[in-house]
């Protein structure tokens, strides 16, 4: 248990991994409005060839990028079938009883694919791939931090994610423990039915509870004993810049969306 | 020196509960002065802890005074910026390292505290890297807490506050949970704090060997302190400790063990070494290769 990893960052030294996660978390942002901004086969074809690019750029093998889309496989099944069988058109393509496939439902198909992959895999390529998570919190607390004005409590917010993420191997390693105790005592876990093992939970949740309260207990009296009072004149010591690499990855990214405006505009052939 | 840098005058303390309060500390008054290194031993319950928790205002005394620097800071009229400052002079190392940790890299761990106090960027960096060099824990800076050893962890809590640059630690049974060898380096390192950086070091704990390494020892039994003065002296009453529900140290047990056989020791016997000195001479030999 003391080797579980918290998200999915994957450690490398890509131009994607050296850039400041504000950037990311607003490139992650612009390139899922580009997706869905998406009409013609010329601009889903360049939304492909994007994040080809930003695939290769980040230096993360296909191999762990393609385990971030088994979770949404039956969904984005669901929607190519939806799509297919669902869209009526001009050309009718295949026939036989009530099902009737055109031409243009399976460009609907072939495009809901395309943009949802382009969806989950640029989201979490930008995000928790290429960020650990602490940045990544501190990344959004300063994005967020304008609405402090209109009395956001943006600071606490980060300082929970913060310490809820430094307390997941501490409560991982404690219900470790806690299910020993309770096997030691006769307690069995992997055995019975669905409901069963549910109940056999039970006595491991009520022990990790209370000593989750002890454990946020005493980090209260620690933290206050450093002076903790919010993040009113609060410092940290470092603070990251936003630099050239950063809003060159931005203009990139609203150059292409821009692009993809024009190619739905002025792109021929069948657009959804 | 004029006033000391602790002074506790009759000091109270109950804890709340409704109808009968619980006293856990009765008309307590200590002067420690700055740069003292003091142990303050004690049964569970004899109040050591509540002492300790009083001195940086975790909890408040409900009688008597309590003057850091002749500031009085059981005074109502304290502001938060007067409890911040209090704190950042008195820091407190707790028990458990795991629940005093924030964050999930050890150097921004340390530098929770300094940015806490609005410190600039710069001098944080400066800070945390010497206090973690102070604990001999530079090379672990880019780690993550979870994958340290207990005592490790306790030195990266000892390294948030020294990176505070506080006047005093507080050592609040900092090594009761820690395997001997995490334990060792940590009483180590508070001895280190006191004589090379001057700060003023108190230690609450219920290991003899560990409160014999001071240069003063406190004695609290129900809530009263029952003996105050250096280690030998305290040990060689051996009754008192034993009526405060402590064991003694191995070697001062030793000591007491011989009078029975009619061999009367003296003089210092904290250390093993200062011990078998004593005995020799007691029993009239010398002290061979």
């Amino acid at each position: 248990m003391k080797n579980i990893s918290i998200g999915q960052y994957y450690s490398a030294n890509s131009p994607i991994h050296r850039l400041d996660a504000r950037t990311k978390v607003l490139l992650a942002i612009l390139y899922i409005v580009v997706s869905v901004l998406c009409k013609n086969v010329f601009a889903f074809a360049l939304l492909l060839i994007s994040g080809i690019f930003t695939v290769l750029l980040s230096r993360i093998p296909l191999r762990i990028i393609l385990r971030s889309l088994k979770p949404i496989i039956i969904i984005m099944l669901f929607t190519v079938f939806i799509n297919l069988f669902m869209t009526s058109g001009d050309r009718l393509l295949f026939e036989w009883k009530f099902i009737k496939i055109y031409v243009e439902g399976i460009y609907n198909a072939v495009f809901m694919a395309v943009r949802i992959v382009i969806l989950i895999v640029g989201a979490s390529l930008f995000l928790t791939y290429t960020t650990t998570p602490i940045k990544l919190t501190d990344a959004i607390e300063r994005l967020l931090w304008p609405l402090k004005k209109i009395h956001v409590p943006v600071h606490e917010f980060a300082m929970m994610m913060t310490i809820a993420l430094r307390f997941i191997p501490t409560l991982s390693d404690e219900t470790d423990k806690i299910m020993s105790a309770q096997k030691a005592r006769g307690a069995g876990f992997d055995n019975g039915g669905l409901i069963k093992r549910a109940k056999a939970l039970i006595p491991v949740l009520i022990p990790l509870f209370v000593s989750s309260f002890r454990h946020a207990d005493e980090l209260a009296t620690a933290m206050e004993c450093r002076c903790y009072h919010g993040g009113n004149g609060r410092t940290k010591m470092t603070v990251t810049h936003m630099r050239f690499s950063d809003w060159f990855a931005m203009l990139l990214m609203v150059a292409l969306g821009t692009a993809i405006v024009f190619i739905n505009i002025y792109g021929k052939g069948y657009s959804m | 020196m004029g006033e000391p840098f602790i002074r506790v005058e009759n000091l109270e303390f109950s804890y709340d509960d409704e109808e009968n309060p619980i006293p856990a500390l009765r008309n307590v008054s200590v002067d420690i002065a700055s740069g003292e290194y003091v142990a303050v031993i004690g049964r569970n319950g004899s109040g050591k802890s509540t002492f300790a928790k009083l001195l940086n205002l975790i909890l408040e005394p409900t009688g008597g005074h309590i003057y850091i620097n002749g500031k009085d800071i059981a005074d109502e009229n304290m502001t938060d910026e007067d409890v911040f400052a209090i704190r950042r002079d008195i820091g407190m190392v707790f028990q458990n390292p795991d629940n005093q940790l924030v964050a999930t890299i050890v150097e921004d761990d340390v530098a929770f505290g300094p940015e806490n106090l609005g410190i600039p960027s710069a001098e944080i960096r400066k800070r945390v890297d010497e206090a973690l060099a102070t604990v001999g824990m530079s090379e672990f800076a880019k780690h993550e807490p979870a994958r340290l050893s207990g005592g490790q962890k306790q030195r990266v809590a000892i390294a948030g506050i020294v990176a505070m640059l506080p006047k005093c630690i507080i050592f609040d049974e900092s090594t009761a949970m820690l395997d001997p060898v995490g334990r060792a380096n940590v009483v180590d390192m508070m001895e280190k704090l006191n004589r090379e950086q001057g700060i003023t070091v108190i230690t609450i704990t219920h290991y003899m060997n560990e409160a014999v390494r001071a240069d003063r020892v406190i004695v609290f039994n129900d809530g009263e302190i029952v003996a105050d003065g250096k280690p030998a002296e305290v040990y060689a009453n051996s009754e008192l400790i034993q009526r405060a529900g402590l064991d003694l140290p191995q070697c001062a047990s030793l000591v007491e063990g011989l009078k029975a056989y009619g061999i009367s020791v003296d003089g210092d016997c904290t250390t093993p070494e200062k011990c078998a000195d004593a005995i020799l001479r007691a029993i009239g030999g010398s002290r061979g290769k």
